[in-house]
């Protein structure tokens, strides 16, 4: 396996990437603006295409340079540009209510890096990889799944709830990148086509959010009880 | 005719009407693709689980027609074919929708068609991918009537479903982990090799890769307490919707469930997969006696019995051994026979009477003569008693879990199902027999479509009636033999 047994300037390379990854997770997490979310969402969307060129360039994949380039194509430009089509044509250019502060929000997820870090070291401890890539890579993995949820739950605007789903996905992809270089290729094209559609279909459903119940946020979606 | 062949007429048939219907732009052209590829799809699909020389793989091994996929395409089929008929005339009374009809036929094909693709996908990745393509498509579906509660339903429903869904692609990448240290790096992950794979893969990445993908598919399937998406959609949807998603869309996503339980049973993970989901089956059942108590409203009704329904699936495929399995896949045709047929009771009536709150909605025998007795047989048939088909399947899961070392679980489904037949059926002695505060509504007019109403719902119930009295024997063998294959039996 590939992550157990690399070379230093890999292995340091490999948890940079990830970690600055996770470090725009804690971005998005603590801003209130929507625009701040989409460039940091690209961003780590770019890191992650980097890491991917990276670990195929490390490991002899030569098809990872496809996914690398085609995860910078989608998610770290068509998938902002739509989101900024999207952002356009709301009024809103923030979140408007807070259902928990700022600093909170962050030391909740700092608990849950904490959280995921301690369930990474158990789990490579008991497969017997004693690789701190490895470990970092899980704890990444884990953590921005439990960012990307945490997102989910103490936002209201549609944007936010599309950006917190995608920072779901690209802790999985970054994650399947280092520890699962060999997933067949046709999975990852379907993956990142899949992922155009519903954000394309995200978009539409917004604009008729907008139209018909007057407000993108989650807040107003409060008829359909019991 | 061969597999191959078969299979693809299978999928051609909707993908076609969705080509046509868009193509043709006019409502009344494009309800006759969809009833003409219904139709077809049906023929296709019953034989599909009886046919000789499964399992098969086609398409290099991307697409894998075995007796579980093929049961449950059958199940789609059977739904697809009964909201296509009734969606003529439900549609057509929806007055001020008519030029989005097209749109509408070709979604609900194309709905018909990502239903009928993902029981047969052999790749687990692959079939994540189809379960998602499902919730994207049948998102418009739900907000298909664009008023802001159908909005807000379509809206929780894609958002809950794909961040549900997440884990389980979370799960599938632990578990294409946990099969790297079998095969080596690059490999095919399908169904198949998993299993075979399972009892080498570390048992920690096994356990992990099946629970996340449970809480996943669970959520698509509507197992409490990750079901909180269904009964807004089901109840926002037009009714043909509804019934396709509760009596097709949910067996689709147990099958992935029921394949990684297969799997986690081969690797003799003892009994942790099992009482997981025995635990969310039991959960789902008191979640959904509960609201069914409670509830106020036709179609929330419906949907809390799904919820219900997917619980005693659940513990079905708990309970494993032959009983569970095939009073489990029994139990699927009954649900998806018995849904639509509650759902189109409930779209007549909510049509009629302008409400969808069962306080309005009163004195239903003088309103349908014909339809209103087979809707109050259906309410009969859903809350298991006999002699409709759901008394034998929910009876033979019951006898699984007597036997089993889940007997609280069973004692529990017992006093629950008991509970929710009260409650149920209260609902519909106060439709049926109270007065009504209100006038009653006006008499149909001739756009009413009674006929394609009712053909649907006597349809469904003549095929309840007759799995009540009487459980083909072909069946039971076919049962026995996916219990076999799953690994339920040693």
């Amino acid at each position: 396996m590939l992550a157990a047994h690399l070379a230093p300037l890999a292995a340091s390379l490999f948890s940079l990437l990830a970690i600055a990854s996770l470090l725009l997770a804690f971005v998005m997490l603590g801003s209130r603006w929507l625009k701040d979310y989409m460039l940091a969402f690209a961003a780590q969307s770019w890191l992650i295409g980097i890491l991917s060129a990276a670990v195929g360039y490390y490991g002899g994949y030569a098809e990872l340079y496809w996914v690398g380039g085609l995860t910078v194509l989608f998610r770290g430009v068509v998938l902002p540009w739509l989101i900024l089509r999207i952002l356009r044509r709301l009024n809103t250019a923030r979140e408007l209510h807070e259902v928990l502060s700022t600093s909170t929000s962050l030391v909740i997820g700092a608990g849950a890096v904490i959280f995921a870090l301690v369930v990474s070291v158990r789990l490579a401890a008991e497969l017997g990889l004693a690789s701190n890539v490895v470990v970092l890579a899980l704890t990444v993995m884990f953590s921005m799944k439990l960012i990307g949820f945490l997102m989910l739950t103490l936002r209201h605007e549609a944007i936010s709830h599309i950006l917190g789903i995608l920072v779901l996905e690209n802790g999985i992809f970054l994650g399947t990148q280092i520890l699962m270089p060999g997933m067949p290729l046709m999975i990852e094209l379907v993956l990142l086509f899949d992922l155009l559609v519903a954000v394309a279909c995200f978009g539409v459903l917004v604009r008729y959010l907008l139209t018909h119940i007057g407000s993108t946020s989650s807040r107003e979606l409060r008829r359909l009880t019991g | 005719m061969s597999l191959g062949l078969r299979i693809a007429l299978l999928w051609l048939a909707p993908a076609l009407a969705v080509a046509l219907g868009l193509l043709a732009r006019r409502p009344r052209a494009s309800e006759y693709l969809n009833l003409a590829a219904s139709v077809a799809v049906f023929v296709l699909a019953v034989p599909l689980p009886f046919l000789h020389g499964l399992p098969a793989t086609l398409l290099g091994g991307y697409v894998i027609v075995d007796a579980l996929g093929a049961w449950v395409a059958l199940c789609v089929a059977v739904v697809y074919l009964l909201a296509s008929i009734y969606a003529v005339a439900y549609m057509r009374q929806a007055a001020h929708r008519q030029a989005q009809l097209p749109v509408f036929y070709a979604l609900f094909a194309g709905f018909a068609l990502s239903m009928l693709v993902a029981p047969l996908v052999n790749s687990v990745g692959v079939y994540w991918i189809a379960i998602e393509l499902t919730t994207l498509v049948s998102t418009f579906l739900v907000g298909f009537e664009h008023n802001a509660e159908s909005m807000e339903a379509a809206w929780k429903y894609i958002i809950v479903v794909s961040s549900g869904i997440s884990l389980a692609l979370l799960g599938t990448a632990l578990l294409y982990w946990g099969g790297s240290f079998v095969y080596g790096e690059t490999y095919m992950l399908t169904w198949a090799s998993l299993t075979a794979a399972a009892p080498h893969v570390p048992p920690v990445l096994l356990k992990m890769g099946f629970l996340l993908a449970l809480i996943g598919y669970g959520t698509k399937v509507g197992l409490a307490p990750m079901h909180t998406w269904l009964p807004d959609a089901h109840s926002e949807g037009p009714a043909p919707v509804s019934a396709m998603l509760s009596g097709a869309l949910l067996n689709t996503a147990m099958v992935g469930i029921v394949r990684l339980l297969a799997a986690a049973d081969a690797a003799g993970q003892g009994r942790l997969p099992h009482v997981a989901l025995v635990v969310l089956g039991v959960f789902s059942l008191l979640i959904g006696a509960l609201f069914i108590v409670r509830q106020r409203q036709v179609k929330r009704l419906m949907a809390y019995s799904s919820v219900e329904h997917m619980g005693v699936l659940a513990l079905g495929f708990g309970f494993g051994g032959t009983l569970g399995v095939a009073g489990a896949l029994y139990h699927m045709l009954n649900h998806s026979l018995a849904k639509p047929l509650l759902f189109f009771g409930a779209g007549n009536a909510m049509q009629r009477y302008g409400s969808k709150r069962m306080d309005d909605i009163r004195g239903v025998w003088g309103q349908f003569p014909v339809s209103g007795a087979i809707w109050l047989c259906g309410a009969v048939a859903i809350t298991g008693a006999p002699p409709f088909g759901l008394f034998p399947s929910e009876f033979a899961i019951l006898r699984a879990g007597w036997s089993g070392p889940h007997l609280w679980a069973a004692i529990v489904m017992l006093v629950l199902l008991i509970a929710i037949f009260v409650a149920f059926l209260n609902h519909f002695r106060a439709m049926y027999l109270e007065a009504s505060p209100l006038a009653p509504p006006a008499a149909p007019t001739a756009a009413w479509g009674a006929g394609w109403r009712v053909l649907p719902m006597a349809l469904a119930l003549a095929a309840l009636l007759a799995l009540g009295l009487w459980w083909p024997p072909a069946w039971q063998a076919l049962f026995a033999d996916i219990a076999r294959g799953l690994g339920a039996v040693p």
